[in-house]
């Protein structure tokens, strides 16, 4: 099972711990064993250790050490970075799980009725097919 | 030009506590004394106090009591009552967390001038007729109904309270048979209040999809659902 993801320059991945939790982030530059420089459009570029990175399988093209600029037209230009993430199985999870925990009270209940209905049918089905069978 | 509005605070800018920016000198120039001086012919102007009408002398008590008695101190605290939760609004469902109506989800009304939220079931949708209920036993969730249809403004706190209890006769015989019939009936006109108020809220809520079967329903904690993580 050889490694599939590498750190290298233009690597997209994922912040999740600390104060940019959650955050895409780019692998700008790598500064020793430890740690990357990281940059995205909407932040300041900084120093992150590689622990708290989850590497994804996006990267882009781009020269050690961009101008933020260059950066942000390089995110732009590779395919939209953020249209992959969003229709990849993981961005997908991230985002239905971000869903779910800003649920009101409300919601929660009309969000068990449907369940209720969905079972009520899918328990129809599967008899009728018991039944035929 | 607008009227000039009297000045309020001090000519003398504060450097640091105790030491101000202008000198003894400096601050009788800036009050403009000399200026009240000079309209007054050189003396500062000065005014008597005015005659106070004539008291009579009062004469000594005839009686004093035996020991000194220490007067408590004057009191003049009045509660406030207390400061309604920015989620809780008129209008808003609540869920109720103590009581006999626990877990039970309930619209507000309005607040009491005792503090206290009025709050109503509606009666026909799950029991909870018009009530009092402290802020403290009460989560505010998101969720709104709008009562702009409802006039809640005959009820207050004089309303809730307790009827004065009757003068019980103490005949052995009657005592018995007394205790059968103490059976606590619902005035009449309170039965209509909560018709008239729910009639009104019945129509808000049905326009809402789910909204009744929801007010119907009682609030639990089920596995996984952490309160300090929910969003209600």
């Amino acid at each position: 099972m050889p490694f599939k993801r590498y750190v290298e320059i233009g690597r997209i991945a994922l912040v999740n711990y600390g104060k940019e939790y959650g955050k895409l982030v780019v692998i700008v530059d790598v500064i020793d064993q430890n740690r990357a420089l990281v940059d995205a459009p909407d932040m300041v570029r900084s120093q992150v250790n590689f622990k708290r990175l989850s590497l994804t399988d996006i990267k882009i093209d781009i020269k050690r050490v961009p101008k933020k600029k260059d950066l942000v037209k390089a995110m732009e230009a590779a395919v939209d970075v953020k249209n992959k993430w969003e229709n990849s199985s993981w961005g997908r999870k991230l985002i239905v799980r971000k869903r779910r925990a800003a649920l009101s009270d409300f919601d929660r209940f009309k969000l068990m009725l449907a369940k209720i209905k969905r079972a009520a049918v899918v328990r129809q089905e599967l008899s009728k097919l018991k039944k035929s069978a | 030009m607008a009227p000039k509005k009297p000045r309020t605070g001090t000519r003398n800018p504060e450097l640091i506590r105790g030491i101000g920016k202008y000198s003894r000198s400096q601050m009788y120039h800036k009050r403009g004394i000399w200026a009240i001086k000079a309209k007054n012919g050189g003396v500062f102007p000065r005014h008597d106090p005015k005659p106070k009408p004539e008291v009579p002398a009062q004469k000594s008590p005839k009686f004093y009591p035996a020991d000194d008695v220490r007067k408590p101190l004057v009191n003049k605290h009045r509660p406030k009552p207390a400061k309604l939760r920015a989620s809780v609004t008129p209008g808003t469902v609540l869920i109720l967390l103590a009581g006999r109506f626990k877990g039970k989800r309930v619209v507000f009304l309005k607040q009491l001038p005792s503090g206290l939220l009025l709050v109503t079931g509606p009666f026909k949708i799950n029991g909870v007729p018009l009530r009092r209920v402290n802020q403290a036993y009460v989560i505010g969730t998101s969720t709104k109904v709008n009562v702009s249809d409802v006039n809640v403004d005959k009820f207050d706190d004089k309303y809730f309270s307790k009827d004065a209890k009757k003068k019980k006769t103490k005949g052995e015989g009657e005592f018995f048979e007394a205790e059968k019939e103490e059976k606590k009936v619902l005035p009449q006109d309170k039965k209509d209040d909560q018709k008239t108020v729910d009639s009104a809220l019945l129509k808000a809520i049905e326009s809402v999809p789910d909204l009744k079967s929801y007010l119907g329903a009682r609030f639990s904690l089920k596995a996984g659902m952490k309160p300090h993580e929910l969003v209600f």
